[in-house]
């Protein structure tokens, strides 16, 4: 018999968290900070919309692109919240998740095998890699440093930058940094991705979880708009991961191509979640805003019991993650992340599930309550103090 | 910095100050001061605990009892309201809009203890025209808290 696989998705390398995911299943009573989902059920009043539409018998596809009401709700929030303006019918894909949008805006621009060259930032989410090798791209990786707070910086991006580089992927609000890009952070780079005629996917999944100043999108500086692919979703902002609903926006040549990739290998994204998302938009600014607080809280108790116990972090405001250093333990991530979750059955992922260069680095999620952080907290300073 | 502080309190008022401080990311002495004026002026009233009395052995019989009354030339309803509340087994008393014009709460140990208190002391003030009670069979949710929930994480433990 043949082979039956492809080179190219059997050379894919397993994801880096799929190992500490089996270990940590198998021990139940382990404390886990090392989820990337809200821990908040999606307000009661998005499930129930959700509900009500099935009551209602709105179980048919919806037009490819979403549900129209849904894509002028999206319009309208981008408009209040990014203050940029796209067209509900041409430039707006609502999508099964932020993830299919990656993968849709990276296979609508890149030609494959031509050698053309996606810039991503690393540490980042672990999509992106895989997903522009399988779109036919060749990824470039761009290594963010600790002391620039993982920070993309126009030094870094400029130097990254061939030829043949087409797309950079902006990951910000920053899985697992937890780091953001501000407003003068993005005006340095712009110029660049003018300069070069770059496009922008720019996953904006954390939008909403911002802790120092509003978020900026690279879409609502001068000239950018129309180079960017807009990622956003409902997952991280309503704590509706399960739903699978997220949305690209961007101009309308390039989004009419992912539609019809959209069309062909997902139809739609689920109704029941896009008729909740509409009542997520209308109506859930207070719950957004209600959740970023409670994050907020447990953000600033993380970055004072590290700084209690002597765990370098540098302090990040977005997200809901902090990525700590282990560096002075002499010890790799996932030798102290092993080590931790054996000795003190705390669970914590290393920074290199998110690329080589977060070695030396944890990701610990605070998408948990403050009791759990207190117990987890305690755990820690003492796997820490017996390694002082 | 009252509001932020408020809200926290309200959900949890056994957090300790120097955690409360931690989370608000303010100092100690400013969240301190705020919490002792609140206190003197009155915004915060006290720090009670909400108990499930349903799981305990102590027996409990909460009632809810719509009063109608006549309000008095002058005083409008706060005299009357003032008659019911200085009993120690009324929890509150509330002015209602609608039907009727008193909601008033009741705790006693057995139905006899309650419908006593409502014909013998609620029923005889003058002001009193009617009453209408209500015997609480089951507390599902109370002060925003569901008292028969069985919290589990459901996710999974590691995720990207």
């Amino acid at each position: 018999m043949r082979d039956p696989l492809a080179k190219q998705v059997v050379n894919l390398k397993p994801s880096g968290i799929r190992k500490f995911f089996d270990l940590v299943a198998e021990m139940p009573d382990a404390i886990s900070l090392g989820v990337g989902e809200p821990d908040f059920d999606t307000p009661w009043h998005i499930r129930d919309e959700g509900i009500y539409s099935l009551e209602k018998g709105r179980t048919f596809y919806t037009s490819n692109s979403g549900l129209m009401e849904l894509r002028t709700e999206i319009c309208n929030y981008l408009q209040r919240r990014i203050g940029v303006s796209y067209k509900p019918k041409e430039e707006v894909l609502v999508t099964v998740g932020g993830s299919e949008a990656i993968d849709l805006a990276l296979r609508a621009m890149i030609n494959p095998g031509e050698g053309e060259e996606v810039l991503i930032p690393q540490p980042s989410y672990v999509s992106y890699e895989p997903c522009a090798i399988l779109a036919g791209a060749k990824p470039v990786i761009i290594e963010l440093k600790a002391e620039n707070e993982f920070r993309l910086t126009a030094a870094e991006l400029e130097e990254a930058i061939t030829e043949k580089t087409k797309i950079l992927v902006l990951p910000f609000p920053n899985n697992p940094t937890g780091a953001i890009m501000a407003r003068e952070d993005l005006e340095a780079i712009a110029p660049l991705i003018e300069k070069h005629d770059l496009f922008v996917i720019s996953d904006e999944i954390y939008s909403e979880l911002t802790y120092s100043d509003e978020h900026v999108s690279i879409a609502s500086l001068p000239g950018m708009r129309d180079r960017t692919i807009l990622i956003n979703g409902f997952s991280k902002a309503y704590a509706m991961t399960g739903w699978r609903l997220g949305y690209a926006c961007g101009p309308q040549n390039i989004l009419s191509q992912m539609t019809k990739i959209h069309q062909f290998a997902i139809m739609c994204a689920p109704t029941t979640s896009q008729y909740a998302a509409i009542e997520a938009l209308k109506n859930g600014d207070a719950d957004v805003a209600e959740m970023r607080e409670a994050y907020n809280q447990r953000r600033r108790f993380l970055m004072h019991s590290f700084k209690e116990m002597g765990l370098p972090c540098f302090e990040p405001f977005g997200a809901f993650y902090v990525f700590p250093c282990i560096q002075k333990f002499g010890m790799t991530s996932e030798e102290f992340a092993m080590e931790l979750l054996k000795e003190e059955e705390v669970a914590v992922v290393p920074g290199t599930a998110f690329g080589d260069c977060g070695e030396g680095f944890l990701r610990i999620s605070y998408a948990y309550s403050l009791e759990n952080l207190k117990i987890a907290m305690e755990r820690i300073a003492r796997f820490i103090e017996k390694r002082g | 910095m009252r509001e932020r502080i408020l809200a926290i309190i309200e959900k949890n008022s056994r957090i300790d100050l120097k955690e409360l401080a931690i989370i608000m990311g303010e100092p100690e002495i400013e969240v301190a001061n705020e919490l002792k004026a609140m206190e003197e002026s009155g915004i915060i009233c006290g720090y009670h605990t909400l108990i499930d009395w349903e799981k305990t052995s102590i027996e409990k019989v909460t009632a809810l009892i719509e009063v109608r009354v006549t309000p008095q030339r002058g005083q409008g309803f706060d005299n009357i309201a003032e008659r019911i509340y200085k009993y120690p087994e009324v929890n509150s008393v509330y002015l209602i809009s609608g039907g009727y014009d008193l909601l008033v709460t009741l705790e006693g140990k057995t139905l006899k203890e309650v419908s006593g208190f409502v014909t013998d002391k609620l029923s005889t003030l003058e002001t009193v025209m009617s009453t209408a009670t209500h015997f609480i069979l089951k507390k599902y949710k109370d002060h925003g808290t569901i008292l028969h929930k069985d919290e589990v994480d459901e996710r999974m433990k590691v995720t990207p």
